[in-house]
């Protein structure tokens, strides 16, 4: 419990491995403190490879808003790849953070942000790794508290086993509230040992600790109920919810590594939340009320963040960035206040509509323009009612024909296959609105070289969406209804030849939606998985359906249910549904009733500029929507980079 | 056809400077890309006025010679940037030190004003390493036999797969000596096609003498330029340094 530095018995080992400068640390913006100045060591991990997780915007904010605490430090770990496990092993070396090589065993509190489910396994690693025992059960006071946040975190029964807790919503600020509860047990001497502590946990707002939730099941398999086992735990755990973003302006310097991540710019969140409604979309109903960062707060920080990184981009991100109530204004200060800088803008354009394509141009005034995203979603506008994701295929040719004669050379189109009520008919749409974009697009800009990118992912139902009760696409499903539109595209080759398809079979997604919508049980499939190789399971390379449909019947079928059970298996409306317990503020009535209106091809319009529809959330947790305009501007700056 | 960035083109350069930094610690394990985005974010950290490249995506005008490979450390990188507004070389070492992460360390920096381009004026390396576990007579014996052979084909790893080279006729000098009771490799190679590096030599320790260290070595890039007749590797700064006295005050011609 000394936080020693295990450099000088990793360092023989990484010139050992496959890019070592991963597990180095020393980036720029890297934080370390003296471990004997403060109370409360955090150790920080993204369950997924450096490249990966070292941009997470979740972990930066984190990292910073506890480093800046005075009792308290923050380091970061990530997933080890498994070259260096194994060397790890050999040599006695435990799972360590990249910024002081401490052991992740030293640490009070190891919190775990799980942007997907497929990180599961490498939570198993890291804690087999760090010598800490797999179950919550059978840890002590001297090991980490085991904390999972994230939106995966939003139905945590699966890893229920293997962590102590779990923190629903906003991070920011009860990881201070959690670190105050830490300082005071710890300073009192340790008071009733690591029972007490979680206890205490437990009574912090948004934090939900499994082990004082006892579930039951029925004979037909489903849960008959979830109950508190002692009476000072909420019935009920609500979600955090940060209201102001102005108020914190995190990650204020950016961590910018040596090695290559997936994301070579910096980032700046304009806002939180989204009430689009699209009924897949998890993020958008777990995140909800939409709050804006004003203009003058997203100036400061892409100033601030510029200076302090030296990245040649910034992403302007959110939900729906084009959705920001002053997005046009921001985008002309901001492209205004780069220009001759080399400074590029970019926002992760996913709404379809000519105002999408007019913010694009304007942020990139003075670069090149390769390629803008759109996502329609669903192929056909049948099936975009039943998502709520409701654009007409004309507006959706016309908008992307001004892309290409904007002078975007390559358009990228964003679907799914597999929602529910679909049928090949939706899915072989999607090739007749592929061909219509290429040939308007030929005219329009008069060139044939543009380039269409169809992108197509299989879609996962989600706790806490009014797709939470759908069955999922089987995996056969999916691969049969892509393979059919590939011969669709590919029969005409003239036009086929300039739209791309890209997509991945369905096995992975149905090893995420045993993982989303699964209860307590299939924590067992997981710790078999690992037990038989199971790593990296976001990584196709290192994926096996097959370990994971072997673990599920081991550890299944005893029970009487199975992989279907959880995945291509429609629920009724009383099933007591895993996550019923954790609020996300969202009312299980209306979801249903919303479920239903998306079986009858019903839309529902955004709260932001019609009345509020009774979602839930507001009155639950007691907040509003925060959106301006604002009506200020930018003010000029000395300028970055000249 | 292609479309154009419109307005004027980017402005020329107007200074080259010449820098010496060093990979240190646990950064010797970044590789030659690893550096050069550091490089180039810290340039513009460090607000250096850099001339860019013309066309849709601009590119500042920097020029690497040799990088040591990953896992070595190195206190003789060179690199040469171009600028678009002159500036103090001194001040634009202490800015660029100050903008990249502890561990590269930007030690000189020098305006081109010699003859010849840096790559001419580098053709070998000095390297020490380090070799724990490893007794220094069994070193010294394993650097005899190979300086006594002619030929000493060792397998490297290309993008082509494995293929043999000869690791003996790049090694310009070698020996072995002592510190701390580690064993320590000093010698000058030369930089020839395809590349002997350090571990190319180790793997010629090992086919000449068995020698098989039991930790992985550590090696240290000392200098890079020249070789002289004597066998000694002159600094590619120096005739920078001398025209620069020469012509102090003077504006630079490009």
């Amino acid at each position: 419990m000394n936080g020693e530095s295990l450099y000088p018995r990793l360092e023989p080992l990484l010139a050992q491995v496959q890019k070592p400068i991963q597990y180095v640390g020393g980036e720029l913006n890297a934080q370390v403190k003296a471990w004997d100045d403060v109370a409360v060591h955090w150790a920080l991990m993204y369950p997924d490879a450096y490249e990966v997780g070292l941009p997470n915007q979740g972990l930066m904010i984190l990292y910073e808003v506890l480093n800046e605490r005075p009792d308290a430090l923050a380091e970061r770990t990530y997933a080890v790849w498994p070259d260096l496990a194994a060397l790890m092993r050999e040599h006695g070396v435990g799972q360590f953070t990249v910024d002081s090589h401490r052991a992740v065993a030293d640490f009070d509190l190891l919190g775990v942000s799980f942007a997907t489910e497929l990180g599961y396994t490498n939570l198993l690693e890291a804690l087999d790794l760090a010598g800490v025992p797999l179950h919550a059960a059978d840890r002590d006071e001297t090991h980490p508290v085991v904390v999972a946040g994230g939106h995966a975190a939003f139905n945590p029964e699966p890893i229920a086993d293997f962590v102590d807790c779990a923190v629903l919503g906003d991070g920011e600020q009860v990881v201070g509230d959690i670190t105050d509860v830490v300082a005071a047990w710890k300073e009192q001497g340790r008071p009733g040992g690591r029972l007490e502590l979680l206890g205490r946990l437990a009574r912090v707002d948004g934090v939900y600790v499994p082990r004082f939730y006892a579930v039951s099941y029925g004979p037909d398999g489903a849960i008959a109920a979830v109950t508190r086992t002692r009476d000072d735990v909420p019935a009920r755990v609500g979600k955090r919810t940060v209201m102001d973003l102005d108020e914190w302006p995190y990650p204020k310097t950016p961590l910018v590594p040596l090695a290559e991540s997936v994301h070579e710019r910096m980032s700046v969140e304009i806002f939180r939340g989204c009430t689009r409604g699209c009924r897949f979309c998890q993020a958008g109903m777990i995140t909800r009320p939409v709050r804006e960062r004003t203009i003058t707060g997203i100036g400061s920080m892409v100033d601030q963040g510029l200076r302090a990184t030296g990245y040649e981009e910034v992403g302007l991100l959110s939900l729906s960035s084009a959705d920001h109530s002053e997005i046009g204004q921001v985008a002309k200060q901001l492209a205004d206040r780069y220009e001759g800088t080399n400074t590029g803008l970019s926002l992760p354009s996913t709404r379809v509509d000519a105002f999408n394509v007019t913010l694009a141009n304007e942020l990139s005034r003075n670069g090149r323009r390769s390629g803008l995203t759109f996502a329609p979603e669903g192929g056909s506008e049948r099936i975009r009612r039943v998502i709520n994701k409701t654009v007409s295929k004309d507006d959706l040719v016309r908008t992307v024909t001004t892309a290409y004669a904007n002078g975007w050379q390559q358009v990228k189109l964003y679907f799914m296959c597999g929602l529910p009520t679909e049928t090949d008919e939706d899915v072989l749409e999607i090739a007749e609105l592929a061909v219509e974009v290429i040939r308007a697009g030929r005219e329009a800009s008069g060139r044939k070289d543009i380039r269409c990118t169809v992108s197509i992912g299989g879609f996962v139902p989600k706790p806490h969406t009014p797709f939470q009760w759908a069955g999922q696409a089987s995996a056969e499903t999916i691969d049969s209804r892509l393979r059919l539109l590939r011969q669709v595209i590919n029969a005409d080759r003239r036009v086929g030849r300039s739209i791309g398809l890209r997509y991945h079979d369905g096995k992975p997604g149905i090893v995420e939606g045993l993982l989303s919508r699964g209860d307590r049980r299939v924590g067992r499939v997981i710790e078999r998985v690992w037990r038989e190789g199971g790593r990296f399971d976001g990584w196709s390379e290192h994926f096996s359906y097959e370990r994971w449909t072997a673990a599920a019947a081991a550890e299944l079928e005893p029970l009487g249910i199975d992989l279907d059970w959880y995945t291509t298996r429609e629920r009724g409306q009383d099933e007591v549904l895993p996550w019923d317990h954790l609020d996300s503020g969202l009312d299980k009535e209306w979801l249903w009733d919303d479920w239903q209106e998306a079986l009858a091809e019903e839309e529902v319009a955004d709260c932001r500029w019609t009345p509020c529809y009774d979602c839930g959330v507001c009155p639950t947790n007691g907040t509003e929507i925060q959106i301006g305009p604002t009506g200020r501007s930018l003010l000029p700056l000395t300028v970055v980079g000249r | 056809m292609a479309r154009q960035p419109e307005g004027p083109p980017p402005p020329p350069t107007v200074q080259k400077l010449r820098l010496r930094y060093a990979k240190r610690g646990p950064l010797r394990f970044a590789s030659h890309r690893d550096l050069a985005r550091a490089l180039e974010r810290a340039l513009r950290r460090a607000r250096v006025p850099m001339a860019f490249s013309a066309g849709f995506s601009p590119h500042p005008k920097i020029s690497y010679v040799g990088a040591a490979p990953t896992g070595a450390a190195s206190e003789a990188e060179y690199v040469e940037i171009g600028l678009a507004e002159r500036r103090d070389p001194e001040e634009v070492r202490a800015a660029l030190d100050a903008s990249l992460p502890p561990g590269i360390d930007v030690l000189e920096c020098v305006e081109a004003l010699g003859p010849g381009s840096l790559a001419d004026r580098i053709d070998a390396a000095t390297w020490r390493v380090e070799l724990p576990g490893v007794a220094p007579a069994e070193l010294a014996q394993a650097v005899e036999a190979f300086l006594a052979a002619d030929v000493v084909t060792v397998e490297k790893r290309t993008k082509n797969g494995l293929r043999d080279i000869d690791a003996r006729p790049a090694v310009a000098s070698a020996s072995a000596a002592e510190e701390a009771g580690c064993a320590i490799l000093h010698m000058v190679v030369r930089q020839v096609t395809p590349a002997v590096r350090p571990d190319d030599v180790l793997a010629a320790l090992v086919a000449v003498a068995d020698l098989r260290p039991p930790s992985p070595p550590r090696a240290v890039r000392e200098a890079q330029g020249r070789l002289d007749d004597n066998g000694t590797v002159a600094d590619p700064l120096g005739p920078d340094r001398v025209a620069s006295t020469r012509c102090q005050g003077e504006p630079a011609t490009v």
